[in-house]
């Protein structure tokens, strides 16, 4: 069932990530690439713009700019050149931003997305091209106060084709290609820090239309999940502006994230006419095939790939999948497990359940951890062989972690071991008949899930150590024997 | 043969951020109208076979390797600063 206005509109969404790169020195110049320094601190003549300074390549950014482009199956340029984009903001100092205007470094790419029954949906990446990051500004009461440490960051940024229908979709095109780009080492990718930003441009049009509407662009959201409420507000505003027979303006919105809606920008800078033209301080650059093909050659195996290996190779879930390969690291670290120990679904349930677990409560990364796919696959063989339980292995995982000990020491150390002798289990067995008659009547007289009871007990009592299988046949005997 | 409006000099100089006197306004009319008629000229040389350029050096790859290189010391940055506060330049609002 289809009725009012929603279904009579559709949407078209095209993104503008900018990805700062994570070279050691700025694009142009040797002050140092980092987040959280005191203010004006990594800053020198060329990144201030002072008269008389020069920019230069850094060629390191280029080589990131091109390993990104290649994982997102774009064509290289290779012949290159910066463009001055003109524009007077207190955040660029130069009065203006050195940018790729008419020869991006990278063109004509694609990213796909998942959009449902295991279909997938080709994006196309229009360009990617390198760029200078203005520097921060905070809005005081009375002023704004401006931080050029961030001014002369390496940024990539990557415009995609209007190809996204709704907000979902600009959601999992933001995850994949943050999950792509995170593969090759080039970025840190954390939209808190703000190495990751996000631009949206959204219209609607008449179902069917082919032309394009008036479009808004939406700034300031601060996470992915933003961006896709920022874009379902945004969508329902236009719709409410077109049906009371008004137009869209043309405008920069900032998304409120308290508000949760989106407001014009009306900020102080002048109507955009960026005036670009090549900037003379820098010499256009040439890329050899070789070395574009030396690039490709490095790039490692991708997420989609590993991903569909992962089904094929291990039998895994997409789920299981889907989660394991979030993290290179993880993926490499399940591989090295799954080379020792070949209960593919047991190393994943450990992966994603009690390691992930502790990555994410200890802040850290599997490489960071204190396990090795020897030491884990150890520990789960453990539980497999009936040496200690389930429950005990988390504990003993835990331990692992703080301790730095192997799963076998703990056991020994801590006296874990499932208990498996009949004849201590007996003893067990005995004591708790005597201490529960009502429970033994209730067990007697067909209640049979009061067996449960009992071993709860026994477990309790051996602080998990008694083998629960055991225990439930002792009881069972015990009580048929009168 | 006005190419350039009167409107297109304030604008130019709005984008520039340069402040005309009434008077100043006709004079750069002129200024600018003869500067693009002398492109114009330009404009009827056949280039078709000359490839673009962007630069007037024929230097090409011009790069530094990413290497950390010291900084401006951070009082002698500030030292530019009309007004500072909190170790950054201030400078009056940009944003309502």
């Amino acid at each position: 069932m289809t009725t009012g206005s929603q279904t009579e509109f559709e949407t078209v969404i095209g993104l503008e990530v900018h990805v700062q790169l994570s070279t050691q020195t700025k694009m142009f110049c040797g002050c140092r690439n980092v987040f959280g320094s005191a203010p004006n601190t990594n800053v020198c003549p060329v990144c201030m713009g002072l008269p008389g300074s020069l920019p230069v390549v850094n060629r390191e950014a280029l080589r990131y700019a091109v390993r990104i482009g290649l994982a997102l199956n774009c064509e290289i340029n290779r012949y290159i050149k910066f463009d001055r984009k003109n524009y007077y903001y207190p955040d660029c100092p130069k009065n203006y931003q050195i940018s790729q205007f008419d020869m991006p470094i990278c063109y004509g790419g694609h990213l796909h997305i998942p959009v449902g029954d295991g279909q997938l949906k080709k994006i196309g990446i229009t360009r990617a091209h390198l760029e200078e990051d203005a520097g921060k500004l905070v809005h005081a009461e009375d002023a704004s106060l401006v931080d050029f440490n961030r001014t002369g960051t390496p940024l990539l940024e990557i415009v995609s084709e209007p190809d996204l229908r709704d907000p979902q979709e600009a959601y999992d095109y933001l995850q994949n290609l943050k999950l792509a780009i995170s593969y090759l080492d080039v970025s840190d990718c954390d939209m808190e820090k703000g190495s990751l930003r996000c631009d949206a441009n959204v219209s609607i049009r008449p179902a069917g239309s082919t032309a394009f509407g008036t479009k808004t662009e939406l700034k300031n959201m601060n996470s992915f999940k933003a961006v896709r409420a920022a874009l379902e507000y945004e969508i329902s505003r236009q719709h409410k502006v077109v049906l009371a027979g008004e137009e869209v303006i043309q405008e920069t919105r900032l998304w409120d994230e308290n508000k949760l809606r989106t407001a014009s920008m009306r900020s102080k800078e002048e109507a955009h006419d960026y005036r670009y033209f090549p900037d003379p301080d820098l010499v256009p650059f040439t890329l050899a095939d070789s070395e574009i093909e030396a690039a490709r050659t490095a790039l490692p195996e991708l997420p989609e790939a590993k991903f569909q290996r992962f089904l094929k190779d291990y039998a895994l879930t997409e789920y299981d999948a889907g989660i394991i390969i979030q993290d290179r690291g993880m993926a490499d670290f399940f591989e090295s497990c799954a080379g020792i120990f070949d209960d593919y679904k047991k190393i994943c349930n450990w992966l994603n359940g009690s390691v992930l677990q502790a990555i994410n409560e200890r802040k850290t990364t599997i490489a960071q951890l204190d396990i090795s796919p020897e030491k884990l696959t150890d520990l789960i063989k453990k539980v497999d062989d009936g040496t200690i339980s389930n429950l005990v292995a988390k504990d003993v995982f835990l331990k692992m972690l703080d301790s730095g000990k192997d799963a076998s020491a703990i056991i020994e150390e801590e006296g874990l071991a499932q208990v498996s002798d009949e004849g201590e289990l007996e003893g067990i067995v005995d004591a708790l008949v005597t201490d529960n008659p009502q429970v033994v009547e209730q067990i007697q007289s067909g209640q049979e899930k009061a067996i449960g009871f009992l071993v709860g007990q026994a477990m309790k009592k051996t602080q998990g150590k008694a083998n629960p299988k055991m225990i439930r046949e002792l009881i069972t005997r015990r009580l048929s024997n009168g | 043969m006005s190419i350039i409006t009167d409107h297109d000099v304030r604008y130019v100089a709005a984008l520039a951020r340069i402040h005309l006197k009434e008077e100043e306004v006709g004079q750069l009319q002129n200024d600018l109208e003869k500067i693009i008629g002398y492109i114009n000229k330009l404009k009827e040389l056949d280039v078709s076979a000359v490839e673009p350029t962007s630069h007037a050096l024929s230097l090409e790859n011009v790069f530094r390797p990413d290497e950390v290189k010291p900084s401006l010391a951070h009082d002698k940055a500030l030292a530019i600063a009309i007004e500072q506060r909190d170790g950054a330049f201030k400078v009056p609002k940009v944003i309502e």
